[in-house]
């Protein structure tokens, strides 16, 4: 059984994830497979960009930030998927070398009103480097099963 | 990619497809989403889903993917054609990203970009924000998933 349910996120409630250090080889890597361009994948072509230097695809940023939140509480919970990201901001780069955590809050809960078994719970993610910069945010809602379904009426 | 001025609200990039297999859904889930929905058939089975569904994180980046691929494309055309080419990037994020439906093992997404707003850029004066939706529809015609990007484009220099 999962420890953790829809009940168990309060708006308001803050807490950390990682921490999760990011090499060279990982970003080029996932760039290499996903997002093929100069500024991810090779130091001199990324200086002469506007990232001015070797930085991960947003989209690696994303994807690490769903493990690190996979790792910290979406295993341990009732997750049912989610119906998408309300946004999500690309900051400052994620660079290799740097160790990124995750900071989420709890903005609101809500139970479904087609389903009675789960409740929607709305996060603001931010993924931090070591001195607490925020590299990138995102604000989505996760799909979460009820510890005590509602009875029907 | 074109220059800025060239861009037109309306344009549509169809960008290709991508076929979602158990081994690329559970290589992908493996590393990026490890819920057992993404990664393991009998639990998906099981699951609200009722069998082993695609990260909503792999159908993004299954876009992203054929998105550069397909710039790629076009750039090395206008090349060919002596035209000049515009720098693209970097991206400043995304929203109203929705995954529609689930994406099942064996669906094969065709993804499209429309570009849905252009202005000028106050803090690069030498680029224009570009803003597309982006869709990609399954093999039943079901739209699965759903986002609005922005990016910085290029703009055409002046001439001296």
């Amino acid at each position: 059984m999962p420890k953790l349910h829809w009940e168990d996120f309060k708006p308001g409630a803050v807490a950390f994830y990682g921490p999760r250090l990011v090499t060279r080889e990982e970003i080029v890597a996932f760039a290499a497979e996903f997002d093929p361009q100069p500024m991810h994948l090779d130091e001199a072509a990324a200086s002469a960009t506007m990232l001015g230097g070797l930085g991960a695809s947003g989209w690696h940023t994303c994807c690490l930030l769903m493990r690190i939140i996979a790792d910290g509480f979406v295993l341990d919970s009732s997750s049912m998927g989610s119906p998408g990201i309300e946004e999500v901001r690309w900051l400052k780069p994620l660079r290799p070398g740097m160790q990124i955590r995750v900071r989420s809050t709890v903005l609101e809960s809500r139970p479904s009103k087609s389903r009675p078994d789960m409740g929607l719970t709305k996060f603001r993610y931010e993924v931090l480097d070591e001195i607490g910069s925020v590299l990138t945010t995102m604000v989505t809602t996760a799909m979460l099963g009820r510890r005590q379904p509602e009875a029907r009426p | 990619m074109k220059y800025f001025e060239d861009i037109r609200v309306g344009d549509v990039y169809e960008v290709g497809r991508y076929t979602f297999t158990a081994d690329n859904i559970k290589a992908f889930a493996t590393r990026f989403d490890p819920q057992s929905f993404h990664v393991d058939e009998a639990a998906a089975a099981r699951s609200h889903f009722g069998g082993l569904v695609a990260s909503g994180w792999h159908t993004a980046v299954a876009w992203m993917r054929l998105m550069i691929d397909y710039r790629r494309r076009m750039d090395e055309a206008m090349r060919a054609r002596g035209e000049p080419v515009a720098g693209i990037g970097p991206a400043l994020g995304f929203r109203e990203l929705k995954w529609l439906k689930p994406v099942y093992v064996g669906d094969t997404v065709a993804y499209k970009s429309e570009v849905i707003e252009t202005r000028l850029s106050d803090s690069r004066p030498g680029s224009g924000l570009m803003t597309f939706r982006s869709t990609g529809v399954n093999q039943n015609g079901e739209p699965v998933i759903s986002l609005v990007s922005i990016t910085f484009v290029e703009r055409r220099r002046e001439t001296p």
